[in-house]
């Protein structure tokens, strides 16, 4: 067992950024209001190496902008304000069920966004709160599923892990560890045969890697040679299971064998963004390709599990020191001196009010009507009866 | 005791009593399990025989039965039974019918057990029961328990069972403490498979109910008897085989029904023990038999919706009150 701590150990603390990091100058002048209009590009060099298995990895330097990682900085604090503030709610009770917060991992979906459009798909577990919010969810749509709410993302009936937004491209949210896989290469079937020139990327996490239907749609995607990427957001637990106790192979990217694959440091938004775009190119062109983002999660798997007796504090603080995706940008702002110190934390307290604002709304949103508890059961009906719990007080025809 | 320690307790004397029985499922060792249902027996029993799987149920179920194939006593935990849907075929096909497939040559000694049913707010994909699907399958067993007494009397005997027994429990029952006496704390404590038992006697009208709904039953017996209604609930245990003589006995004595589960009403428990009603005392109904359900949707996630879509104490005492309300024929 200790061996395999102390290489997970060395693995989660690899050098986040190069360490030439330099105070700016003047730390007083406000920059951020030109730096988000700011498109002219320059190059940043990604720190942790890709590893390819069947494949050349891509370079090790990406284009940006300052708007762009001003963007970066400002939807990754979004995120990470929206799920403290699930956990207050959480534990206020005003979320209910299932919670599965995903603070520490907003670099896999900021980075994905960077490098897709709405023509392609994203499809998830149930860790989905901020992969909603990157396919263009909002924070009351949010806040409001979560609390059950008649306005909320799915009229309420969904809940935390039920999050779906088809016009975007994000078809969700499911519960049942792997099956969101081949659903996703469904979709990406889907956009061969309609002959759309999209990808489907469909996420899942290293517990979920071990699935048998994972498998099963890989060897199809392949053979078919559908538009599809793996991502395995590989945060290294599968619930309370450590990857070396759940997998005998836990080199995620690959285990696709005859599918190329490419290990990608999932903490620096940047990497995930060159990984992603690279990834797209190659489902277009020459089949599927899995990607392993290795990143990490600070909550427990969900709120009933405190996260601290599979885990020592200090890997988790430790992550959050050494690898954390918004310190990451920040640094890299300050360095480039983009924008002061101040303006990210004037960007900050914004997010911060955006969040409480939506909390509060959603607070006093009314709940579903009763008669939602008959509607969305079939699109069509043809008039058959549906049955309350008492089938003589309360049945409904379902039109 | 709680059905949480009922469990813990019946599945350690099991393993301490017969070396063949071990457990397996996901976060049963290290986490203590997910439920706690398996707490201290990794330390107990060690890594040979509490064994953490991988989140893989098609694969460890297969792996689970084979072994009992072989002639060990598997425990195969699912955190949930909508997670067994994955390793649906492996509990059919591979444990259900293989005894009768071979003529008698490889029993399947296995118990699946877990939390069937819904909890609170865990939405669509984690709330169904099961009961009725499992319950229709020749070759398995099913047993659902209600109290702590139930949990261990029941838990032993379907370990110690040569067929597949399928254990339905409730996460919402975990915590509930029942009192227990001596007997039922006894090693060699076991309740027979097949039998239902009477929770509460009473004249007037049967109400059938098992696992959370006993509870909600005998709470809405509680309310009517203040409306001079008295209500004889049985706990249903076992499923399959269901135990149509006790539902069948009381009928006959109170010549009203009502049924109570959680599942959904079409080909439901109710339905069966309807119909077997039907087939075998017709004479004795006074009332047409009343079915309280779920609601025919998938689970809502809204606090409000959720509470419409699961039998609620109101409703039972709704249904009794519409089966006593009409006079006995011929009177």
């Amino acid at each position: 067992m200790a061996p395999q701590i102390s290489t997970l150990r060395r693995a989660l603390f690899m050098p986040a950024i190069a360490s030439r990091f330099m105070a700016p100058s003047a730390l007083s002048r406000s920059f951020s209001r030109s730096a988000d209009e700011d498109c002219s590009t320059f190059t940043v060099d990604i720190a942790v190496q890709f590893k390819g298995h069947n494949v050349e990895p891509p370079a090790q330097v990406v284009e940006t902008s300052a708007k762009e990682l001003m963007k970066f900085f400002k939807d990754m604090s979004r995120m990470r304000r929206m799920e403290i503030a699930s956990d207050q709610l959480y534990k206020s009770k005003l979320i209910r069920g299932f919670c599965h917060l995903y603070d520490g991992q907003e670099a896999v979906c900021i980075g994905m966004e960077a490098a897709l459009t709405k023509e392609d798909n994203i499809i998830t577990g149930y860790r989905d709160h901020c992969t909603y919010l990157g396919r263009g969810g909002t924070l009351p749509e949010v806040f409001s599923e979560l609390m059950g709410r008649r306005n909320g993302c799915t009229l309420g009936k969904g809940g935390s892990m039920h999050f779906y937004k088809k016009e975007n491209g994000f078809y969700g949210g499911h519960g049942i560890v792997g099956a969101q896989v081949p659903l996703g290469v469904g979709l990406a079937f889907a956009q061969k045969y309609e002959k759309v020139k999209g990808v489907t990327f469909a996420l899942y996490g290293d517990g979920a890697a071990n699935q048998g239907q994972i498998f099963e749609s890989l060897n199809m995607a392949a053979l078919w040679d559908l538009p599809a990427v793996y991502v395995c957001e590989n945060n290294h637990y599968g619930m309370g299971t450590a990857e070396w106790r759940s997998a005998k192979c836990p080199e995620y990217y690959k285990r696709g064998d005859y599918v190329p694959g490419l290990k990608v440091d999932g903490m620096d938004t940047l990497a995930v963004k060159q990984a992603v775009g690279f990834a797209k190119e190659h489902a277009l062109s020459k089949g599927p390709i899995i990607l392993e983002m290795d990143t990490y999660r600070y909550h427990g798997h969900s709120m009933s599990d405190p996260g601290s007796t599979y885990r020592t504090r200090e890997e988790i603080s430790g992550v959050r020191q050494e690898r954390d995706p918004i310190e990451r940008i920040r640094k890299l702002i300050l360095l480039k001196e983009i924008a002061s110190a101040a303006d990210l934390k004037s960007i900050e307290k914004e997010v911060k009010n955006e969040v409480e604002d939506a909390v509060a709304k959603a607070k006093e949103s009314a709940p579903p009507d009763p008669s939602d508890l008959y509607s969305n059961a079939y699109v069509k009906g043809y008039g058959t009866q549906a049955f309350g719990c008492d089938r003589k007080h309360s049945t409904v025809v379902l039109p | 005791m709680t059905v949480r320690d009922a469990l813990n307790s019946a599945i350690d004397e099991e393993m301490s009593a017969d070396s063949k029985v071990y457990l397996m499922g996901e976060e049963v060792g290290e986490y203590q399990g997910a439920y706690k249902i398996s707490k201290g027996l990794l330390q107990k029993f060690g890594p040979d025989r509490v064994l953490d799987t991988p989140i893989t149920e098609a694969g460890f179920t297969g792996i689970g039965v084979g072994s009992a194939f072989y002639g060990l006593k598997p425990i195969v935990e699912f955190m949930t039974f909508n997670f067994a849907m994955q390793a649906i075929d492996h509990i059919i096909n591979s444990a259900a019918k293989t005894n009768y497939m071979s003529a008698g040559q490889i029993s399947v000694p296995i118990v699946f057990r877990g939390p069937n049913g819904a909890a609170a707010g865990v939405a669509a994909q984690h709330s169904q029961c099961f009961a009725a699907w499992y319950g229709s399958c020749p070759g398995l067993k099913v047993l659902s328990p209600y109290s702590a007494e139930d949990a261990r009397g029941l838990l032993k005997a379907a370990i110690r069972d040569p067929d597949p027994v399928v254990f339905l429990e409730n996460e919402i029952l975990y915590g509930e403490a029942f009192p227990v006496s001596a007997e039922v704390l006894d090693p060699s404590f076991v309740l027979p498979i097949g039998k239902a038992k009477i929770e509460r006697e009473g004249t007037d009208v049967t109400v059938t109910a098992f696992s959370k709904m006993v509870g909600y039953a005998l709470k809405a017996a509680e309310i009517l008897e203040k409306e001079g209604i008295n209500v004889e609930v049985i706990n249903l245990r076992s499923i399959r085989p269901l135990d149509r003589a006790t539902i069948n006995q009381s009928v006959r004595k109170t010549n009203r029904l009502v049924t109570v589960e959680e599942g959904w009403p079409q080909h439901g428990i109710g339905a069966e023990i309807c119909t077997s009603v039907v087939e075998e005392s017709f004479d004795y109904l006074d009332a047409p038999v009343e079915r309280i359900t779920g609601a025919d949707v998938p689970m809502p996630y809204a606090a409000n919706l959720e509470r419409m879509a699961v039998p609620q104490i109101e409703d039972i005492v709704r249904a009794v009150k519409r089966a006593c309300s009409r006079s006995a024929r011929g009177k």
